[in-house]
């Protein structure tokens, strides 16, 4: 399903951040991107998200090379991913409802189809109870459950998850972590970049091991060696 | 397409009242803006009708010989009339010449008294719409078949002043135009970079918007929605602050503006200045988010 074939990124003025990068990731699968802080894994999640662009080599989703689709046309690549992040990126002039609504909203989904998504998604992710918070008036796990529930509303082909426990708590991690699982079982890709050796042992599933922008280990059911 | 529309709508209201800090600098600053559109448009007027009155008082004097009737001068200024050129002819008889005179000079009454059969005071008094058009209006009376009626056109007595006028009229709507130009481009300038600031504050959420798969135009739309807002709201309170202002102000200022009656101004032209109003705040809220907002669409 998705294709990074030769992916060199080099950000100005000569700092080489991936090198000469390949693999590929099937349908269905759970990936873990590992490596140390500035090894390469957000700017990876970055040039699916077409944030970036590689300064060589070509990156396909569904056969198609990302990079040549034009910038109006992008939302609709968007619309097929969903991303979580370290620091949330929720909107904070919204509340937990509209947060999640709004991707409906975007994709175009009926008001029948929001009112009757929304509070489902909520209530697997445990927040039904405070779908008229601001972003503000929740905890760090609150907030982070918000943005899985919205990068999941509009069932997407893959999620990437960029550190989403970097800023959790134990218990916390261990709650999105089961979150992530049960939408990996339903039948989302999951790309997971992190740098916590638990959270990765514990998964026993793919493990990419990037180093100083190379690939150095690709391993099914790998674990957490630096 | 309609809901796509409604869902803009409603979130550009909802961001609209959310945002109640920078939504209310953007409608102060809009309100100076508006503002000071109306000022130069009340400004326009008042040059225009000051200048109007200033040349209302320039003219011509036609003079006629002394064997000239008033059938054969009535005949003339008829002719006259015909032109184009001319604004305005007014026949002053004979009588009237002279009680003009001594109203003018007193020291003459003995003189005029001595003389009043053997002169004609008869004149026509002839305002032109343009200043550069009395020396033709001259020239063309000195000639046939005027010419032998006519004793005298003054034009060549009152050119100096008459150019004069005329050049401080011109300066005054050359500098009235500058005036404008600057007082609009610091009006823009102004509007612009409060939504401009307006909208850096919110470069992290558009950012989002457009990570979550969002078309540029449905991150848009909710800023033209509260740019429309705004400019309706603070065209609303300028016209309120105006109408209060000039209701109370124009009694004291008529004299001072040679008669221009503010409120009387600003009733009459109660339309215009409210769609000026809102031209203005609408349009310059719409395109400064317009203009503001691109470069953080490039995600």
């Amino acid at each position: 399903m998705i294709r990074f074939q030769n992916i060199t990124k080099i950000y100005p003025p000569n700092c080489l951040t991936l090198d000469d990068v390949s693999f590929e990731i099937e349908e269905k699968e759970f990936v873990s991107i590992v490596g140390k802080s500035g090894a390469g894994k957000t700017t990876l999640l970055k040039l699916l998200l077409v944030e970036e662009k590689p300064t060589k080599g070509r990156i396909f989703f569904k056969d198609q090379d990302i990079n040549k689709i034009k910038r109006s046309k992008l939302p609709y690549l968007r619309r097929k991913i969903g991303a979580v992040f370290q620091d949330y990126k929720l909107f904070p002039t919204k509340t937990v409802y509209e947060n999640v609504a709004y991707v409906l909203q975007v994709i175009g989904a009926s008001d029948k189809e929001i009112v009757h998504d929304v509070p489902e998604v909520l209530e697997i992710v445990g927040l039904a109870d405070k779908k008229d918070n601001f972003p503000c008036q929740l905890s760090g796990g609150e907030c982070q459950r918000v943005a899985i529930a919205r990068a999941l509303i509009h069932r997407p082909d893959v999620i990437l998850a960029d550190e989403p426990t970097g800023n959790l708590d134990p218990y916390n991690t261990a709650e999105i972590l089961r979150l992530l699982l049960n939408i990996n079982d339903l039948g989302t890709t999951i790309i997971l970049a992190t740098h916590n050796k638990e959270i990765v042992n514990s998964l026993k599933k793919r493990v990419i091991t990037l180093e100083d922008g190379k690939i150095v280990r690709d391993e099914e059911k790998g674990r957490f060696i630096l | 397409m309609f809901t796509l529309l409604k869902r803009i709508i409603t979130a550009g209201l909802l961001a609209f009242k959310r945002q109640g800090g920078l939504t209310l600098a953007t409608v102060f600053v809009l309100i100076m803006t508006v503002s000071l559109a109306t000022c130069l448009y009340t400004f326009h007027y008042l040059t225009q009708f000051v200048i109007s009155q200033i040349q209302e008082k320039v003219d011509i004097s036609v003079y006629f010989k002394r064997d000239a009737s008033e059938e054969e001068i009535l005949k003339i200024k008829d002719e006259i009339a015909k032109f184009p050129e001319i604004k305005e002819v007014r026949y002053i008889p004979h009588e009237k010449g002279i009680e003009d005179l001594l109203k003018k000079h007193p020291e003459l009454k003995e003189s005029v008294e001595e003389t009043k059969d053997i002169l004609n005071l008869a004149s026509l008094n002839i305002k032109a719409v343009q200043s550069f058009q009395y020396a033709a209006i001259s020239q063309f009376l000195e000639k046939e078949p005027f010419k032998e009626f006519i004793e005298k056109v003054d034009y060549y007595e009152r050119k100096p002043i008459i150019e004069k006028v005329f050049s401080l009229t011109g300066k005054i709507n050359q500098t009235g135009f500058i005036l404008s130009l600057v007082l609009a481009a610091v009006a823009f300038l102004l509007t612009f970079n409060q939504i401009k600031i307006a909208i850096f504050n919110l470069k992290e959420e558009i950012a989002i918007q457009r990570l979550v798969g969002a078309s540029n135009w449905f991150i848009r739309g909710p800023f033209l929605i509260q740019g429309m807002i705004s400019g309706i709201l603070a065209s609303l309170i300028s016209l309120f602050i105006f109408s209060f202002l000039f209701y109370f102000l124009s009694p004291k200022l008529v004299d001072l503006l040679s008669g221009f009656d503010l409120f009387a101004f600003f009733k009459k032209n109660f339309y215009p200045i409210f769609i000026i109003q809102l031209l203005t705040g609408m349009g310059l809220a719409i395109f400064s988010s317009l203009v503001a907002i691109r470069k953080y669409l490039k995600i």
